[in-house]
């Protein structure tokens, strides 16, 4: 007879391989692909760099209507091969914007994908760090969001804590709501829960470690600088639930950058 | 032609005594009766055509197909944003000497010219003058030696270009300046630290890279009696994959 617990691991596990198998099979099926087909020069000319930066030289230059080949991208350079007669081959770093007129094979524009406000908007996961202030003490904090929908996400958050007096860590998960996800500087609400361990400086007598839980609510403001880059403010009230009679009330004020990544 | 088949079928079952209800019987051969039909006419069909004048034969226009081209997909491409690597050098610790340190690094590259980057290093301190001189007094066991940190920073790529190296090499490189936010594990507890430097990054090849750091690691502790801002400086050295 198996308990409900059992049932249910057998269930995570089977979630966990499907999972696993597809997201393998996607990165299979990724490398296979990887191989890209020709492209059709459409700028009048294309300058070759021999690094992906505008500090390398040119030192080739492709003209309109030759094929060249894309290898890989770094930022928004693109490494391409190109060939010329059967003796010459050149391989070259080209930026983004010489390559967007560039057609393939059967004349239709390619699709670059460049990031935008849009790509904003639809984010899937973003990443980032804050410092800030936690009733005195210097926090340090990553979080990782998820994007459910335009207008909730949910965050991960693991800070630092380091006070003259005593040094902690924090782990928090939330609820953020974004009732105009549209806007350029895009304000928040959040609610959320967590747990919270303090210790002491070794310099400190008479205090003990201390693990409570914690639950918070608070607002904020993202604000979309450009392609990838998020800056954000925000203001945190924490409760922290000790076992002693009261509980203690501590604000957070912080600031921070993050990347997004992924369509949702 | 169907209508051939059909009348020859029910001709065949007519002729039999069908111990079974009619409309049963009906249903059954309906749905035999036609699948024999569309197997003999699909046979037939292919006779016809056989047998058929050259005047019926109404031949379909001729289409050539090419191949069809594989969609070119930018997001599939290979992409090389990130960076990751080690590095060792020395760590001088204000007040506790100068050791090896050890670490590893991570950097997400946004543009050419940002980058953010995490950095985790080890090393450990050495005695304080005191320490040396008073002649066996301990300000810290040896656990409180190791000396660990930790940081989230943003690097700007400055000056790129290529290095050459006599005629025959030219490699690309550039300087970067870096800072950012952390934790030091100091003397058994932890310090927010804030760092800053400048470095100098020389590719390889595409995917490989040496880079050279210096760094200067701010604290403040008051592990020797009072409150004080201490300067940390570190050069290292390391390599780098981009991937």
């Amino acid at each position: 007879m198996k308990t409900a617990a059992e049932r249910l691991c057998q269930r995570l596990l089977v979630c966990v391989l499907l999972f696993a198998s597809n997201a393998a099979s996607a990165g299979i099926s990724q490398i296979f692909t990887s191989e890209q087909p020709d492209v059709l020069v459409s700028d009048p000319f294309l300058e070759m760099h021999t690094g992906p930066g505008r500090g390398y030289p040119v030192f080739y230059v492709a003209g309109e209507g030759e094929t060249i080949k894309i290898l890989k991208r770094r930022t928004d350079w693109f490494k391409v091969e190109l060939h010329r007669g059967a003796q010459i081959s050149k391989r070259g770093w080209v930026p983004l914007r010489q390559l967007r007129n560039t057609l393939d094979l059967d004349g239709e524009a390619i699709d670059f994908g460049g990031v935008g406000r849009g790509d904003y908007e639809t984010r899937k996961w973003e990443m980032g760090f804050s410092v800030g202030d936690f009733d005195g003490a210097r926090t340090i904090d990553g979080y990782l969001a998820y994007g459910v929908t335009k207008n909730i996400s949910l965050r991960l958050t693991g800070t630092q804590i380091l006070g003259n007096f005593s040094d902690g860590v924090m782990g928090t998960v939330n609820v953020v709501m974004y009732p105009f996800p549209e806007w350029r500087v895009s304000p928040y609400f959040t609610i959320g829960t967590g747990i919270i361990h303090t210790e002491p400086q070794t310099t400190v007598i008479q205090a003990e470690d201390r693990t409570d839980e914690i639950v918070n609510a608070g607002l904020g403001a993202n604000i979309y600088l450009s392609r990838r880059f998020v800056m954000n403010f925000e203001y945190r009230r924490h409760t922290v639930l000790s076992s002693r009679d009261d509980n203690q009330e501590i604000n957070e004020w912080k600031t921070g950058f993050s990347v997004f990544l992924g369509k949702q | 032609m169907e209508d051939r088949i059909q009348r020859l079928f029910r001709q065949a079952i007519n002729m039999h005594a069908w111990p079974i209800p009619h409309r049963l019987a009906q249903k059954v051969t309906g749905g035999f009766m036609l699948a024999c039909a569309f197997v003999l006419t699909a046979g037939f069909g292919v006779q016809s055509v056989h047998g058929a004048d050259a005047d019926d034969l109404e031949l379909e226009p001729l289409i050539v197909r090419e191949p069809e081209r594989e969609e070119v997909r930018i997001d599939r491409l290979d992409t090389e944003n990130f960076e990751i690597g080690a590095f060792a050098g020395v760590l001088s610790v204000e007040d506790f000497g100068s050791n090896a340190v050890y670490g590893a690094r991570g950097a997400y590259h946004i543009t050419e010219d940002f980058f953010v980057e995490a950095a985790y290093a080890n090393s450990t301190l050495g005695q304080t003058s005191f320490e040396r001189l008073s002649g066996g007094a301990q300000l810290l066991t040896d656990a409180e030696r190791d000396i660990s940190y930790y940081n989230v920073g943003l690097g700007v790529n400055i000056l790129p270009g290529e290095a050459f190296i006599a005629d025959r090499w030219a490699f690309k490189g550039g300087l970067y300046l870096i800072a950012g936010v952390g934790s030091t594990e100091f003397g058994g507890d932890d310090r927010f630290t804030v760092n800053a430097g400048l470095g100098y990054r020389l590719a390889a090849n595409d995917w490989l890279a040496i880079r050279v750091d210096v760094r200067d690691h701010v604290f403040r502790t008051d592990l020797l009696g009072e409150s004080e801002t201490k300067h940390n400086f570190e050069l290292s050295a390391g390599l780098t994959v981009f991937f």
